[in-house]
């Protein structure tokens, strides 16, 4: 007897304004399966869910529901289908209770039964192994209880294929455990789970049939047993992954910032970044490693001064900074690339030249009595775009036009022209594809070349490898160790990473 | 199956631009005559009479320019703070409390030669409204209080305040009970250009928005106010100095606003009283949308919106009730706004299966 599968996708095509996010894509989850879809940022896994779970249409495609060819127009019709999705950011009434956010939109009657529902909740909570309790309020769950609602949510309007968009990032290792054995016993009930990752590790744990993705087109899909991680890596990024070589340095420079005993708060007044001691030194790329969250974000603001510190010092070049302010930073050399690179790094909505003149407007050189002397910024802007090889039609378009990886080029290309002693950098290829990630390295390597000292904040292990002189593993807020990457190897960064003594 | 959607656009043809105001223009005429029919006007008559009105002689378009004058200048003083996204609402109590600063002049420094005395009244109106400007400033830069709701209110205080000393202290003995406050002697009336009431704020108009224009494009400044506008966070991030242009914006949108004030008590009335403002203020925040904050364009709205006013009263000598004046000036602006949203955006068919 053949199996038939509870979704099955033919043909799907999408594209957004100049890019294709789906290319004919084909794509079929079993019941009672794990399916993996795995691939880079950007390779279009989001995109291919969200048609699933009817927030995008495609522009070409069938999806079949149990055999049935369906046009799921809304999340709504998607849920009556029986197609959940949960996405990174959790869509919940913080100042409702678990109960009431779990019957938030679901079919019933008029009269609401209290009761009735606090008592299905705890059913399912019991039944699938999710921990939570139903009068409490979800502002006052943690990250991954808050998930948990939201799993129980899509359980509860009767989901039976439920899409999970990368649900890992937001969590501790024990509650990733948690959550791969809610759904283990899912899939064991019958139910189809969707595992929407880029992390090969998860896929290993958990998947049982893996879809790759890479740039928007399926690039492979076979069982799990049949894969490993090489191959998998392989498909993913399309090459063998050869890392160049470079010359590790093994005798450190002079200390060019130093971090002692740093506390910073977070943005309700807590405390992300306790006690921290670090040293930065002439010459070097240091990497910080860890969990998204455990205080990674703050410790790089408060180093560029986006951030007030509550105790401790930060020293440059022997000079305390911790108290100055943004600019005066700057000046003295120390410069950050902000994880955000649009909004933050890059202003929207202005054009190229007018983004590529925010560190030097201010320079004498660079006016004409009182008004800005636009041929010499032009001139500046265009030995940008050259130097660094942006690709930019018009440098007077807004940069909203340029792709990622330009904007980071544009972005790193304009700090680095500054000719930083200190370079700080929170996740600098993030959402980059390959050759883009490629060129951010190179210069960041030809950076180090320079002697500048360089602090990168890496989501990924394999990128401290690539890239890194020494790493600095953070957990919980504090430095849990500051390795030399030679002397070192995944597994024992991966465990300093969850807190494994 | 087919559906309409919005779709954005990418870019804005030079086509486009004119094409889709003057297709505004004349469907706000079309609604407004069905509308007129309907009521049992004359449409063609009343809206000859209308262009007539604004545009049909000498003194016709001199009365449109009248107009246009207080409504370009607010209009550029309330598009300097959207630059920077600070909702400024509160153009007509900063023009009220300019108006009020430059009577004070007249009455204490009345016997001052014209020239200087003017010169005083219109820093005096500057500053006046540059104050009522920054407080809702400080308070929005230094503890973060919405300047939407803070300007607005400060209006009715600037009103009122003008209200209790033209009815109380400052009130003409000579004025039989009229709450109005002494006639200004000759020297602070502004000039005007004989046989008619268009007096020198046309120049003052013109050569604010030239000096916006060169000040918002190529100085330091204005570029720190449109990275601000555009991103808070950039511009921290660069090292920009928010509060400081908070407070400074606010200043110069305040300032414009209090010298339309005392443009309008020196040129048109010649005195403090109430209603020295045909909501003016208000208005141009509608004339510094449409212009999408340029200058320039600033200038043109307004004449367009001055004729708009001036087209009107005409009509009402024609016997047609006051409210279908507004009605008919109500449909000009909507349609307009509707065709603001047509030139970012196309209409398209989708059909999806």
């Amino acid at each position: 007897m053949k199996r038939v599968p509870v979704v099955e996708m033919i043909g799907i095509n999408k594209w957004f304004p100049g890019v294709k996010a789906n290319k004919n894509i084909n794509f079929r989850v079993y019941p009672g399966e794990i399916h993996a879809l795995l691939g880079e940022n950007g390779a279009g896994k989001s995109t291919l869910m969200s048609i699933l779970a009817g927030l995008y249409r495609p522009d070409s495609g069938t999806v079949k529901v149990k055999g049935q060819p369906l046009r799921l127009r809304s999340p709504r019709l998607a849920l009556q289908a029986g197609i959940g999705m949960i996405h990174q950011h959790f869509r919940l009434v913080n100042n409702m209770t678990v109960a009431e956010n779990v019957m938030l939109g679901a079919k019933g009657r008029v009269r609401i039964r209290t009761e009735e529902i606090e008592k299905r909740v705890r059913d399912l909570s019991e039944q699938f192994g999710l921990a939570v309790d139903p009068h409490a309020k979800v502002s006052h769950l943690s990250l991954g209880e808050q998930q948990r609602v939201e799993i129980l949510k899509m359980l509860y309007r009767g989901c039976d294929t439920l899409i999970l968009d990368e649900p890992t990032t937001v969590l501790t290792p024990q509650e990733v455990k948690d959550l791969f054995k809610t759904l283990r016993l899912m899939a064991d009930q019958g139910k189809a789970v969707v595992l929407i990752t880029h992390k090969l590790s998860e896929v290993m744990e958990i998947a049982d049939y893996v879809t790759v993705l890479r740039r928007g087109e399926v690039v492979g899909s076979d069982h799990i047993h049949n894969l490993d991680e090489q191959t998998l890596t392989r498909m993913m990024v399309a090459r063998e992954v050869i890392f160049p070589e470079f010359n590790r340095s093994h005798q450190l420079g002079p200390t060019v910032l130093a971090v002692s005993d740093l506390s910073v708060p977070n943005d309700r007044g807590r405390t992300a970044v306790r006690r921290a001691n670090l040293e930065l030194h002439e010459g070097e790329i240091l990497a910080i490693a860890g969990v998204a969250g455990n205080g990674q974000r703050e410790l790089v603001e408060a180093l560029a001064g986006l951030r007030p510190v509550s105790a401790g010092s930060i020293r440059l070049q022997g000079k305390e900074i911790s108290h100055l302010p943004i600019r005066e930073r700057s000046e003295m050399g120390l410069t950050f690339i902000p994880e955000d690179r649009m909004g933050m790094g890059l202003v929207p909505n202005i054009s190229v030249v007018e983004n590529a003149m925010l560190r030097v407007y201010r320079y004498p050189e660079n006016r004409r009595g009182l008004l800005l002397d636009y041929r010499t910024l032009e001139a500046y802007t265009y030995s940008l775009v050259d130097r660094y090889q942006i690709a930019v039609a018009d440098i007077y378009h807004p940069v909203n036009y340029l792709s990622g990886g330009n904007l980071q080029k544009l972005l790193l290309g304009r700090e680095l022209d500054l000719d930083p002693t200190v370079l700080v950098a929170a996740y600098p290829v993030r959402g980059l594809d390959v050759a883009a990630t490629q060129a951010v390295y190179d210069l960041l390597l030809e950076q180090r070349q320079k002697g500048t000292a360089i602090m990168l904040v890496l989501e990924d292990l394999d990128d401290v490898f690539r890239i890194a002189d020494r790493v600095a593993v953070m957990y919980n807020g504090e430095i849990k160790a500051v390795l030399n990457v030679s002397e070192t190897d995944i597994d024992s960064i991966g465990a300093l990473m969850l807190g494994v003594q | 199956m087919k559906r309409l959607r919005l779709v954005r656009r990418n870019n804005e043809s030079w086509l486009v631009k004119v094409a889709v105001p003057i297709l505004s223009i004349l469907l706000a005429i079309l609604v407004g005559w069905i509308f007129l029919v309907l009521s049992g006007y004359d449409a063609a008559e009343t809206y000859r009479r209308m262009i007539q009105g604004a545009f049909g002689s000498p003194y016709a378009i001199s009365e449109t320019i009248v107009k246009a004058i207080p409504l370009a200048l607010t209009g550029l003083a309330v598009s300097v703070a959207f630059r920077m996204k600070l909702w400024n609402i509160g153009a007509e109590g900063q023009l009220y409390m300019g108006a009020f600063a430059a009577a004070g002049v007249v009455m204490f420094l009345g016997d001052w030669p014209s020239w200087l005395l003017l010169s005083v009244m219109l820093a005096a109106g500057f500053a006046a409204g540059a104050i009522w400007g920054l407080i809702p400033g400080a308070l929005r830069a230094f503890w973060n209080v919405n300047e939407t709701i803070t300007t607005l209110l400060l209006n009715y205080v600037a009103i009122f305040w003008v209200s209790y000393l033209v009815f109380g202290p400052w009130k003409d003995p000579n004025a039989m009970g009229f709450p109005l406050a002494p006639r200004f002697p000759q020297a602070a009336y502004l000039p005007v250009i004989p046989g008619s009431r268009v007096h020198i704020g046309i120049l003052v108009a013109v050569a604010v928005a030239v000096l916006l224009y060169i000040v918002m494009k190529y100085t330091r400044w204005g570029y720190e106010v449109r990275v601000t506008g555009e991103s808070p966070e950039a511009a921290r991030y660069a090292g920009m100095n928010v509060v400081r242009n908070i407070l400074l914006v606010m200043l110069v949108s305040g300032g414009i606003a209090g010298m339309t004030g005392m443009i309008e008590v020196s040129g048109i009335t010649h005195r403090l009283q109430q209603d020295i403002s045909a909501s003016y203020g208000y208005t141009g925040i509608i004339i510094a949308w449409l212009a999408r904050l340029n200058p320039f364009t600033v200038l043109l709205v307004a004449f367009l919106f001055g004729a708009l006013l001036v087209g009107g009263f005409g009509v009402q000598t024609y016997g047609i009730p006051y409210a279908i004046v507004l009605m008919l000036q109500g449909a000009v602006l909507f349609f307009l706004l509707a065709g603001d949203i047509m030139l970012k955006y196309r209409l398209t068919i989708t059909r999806e299966d």
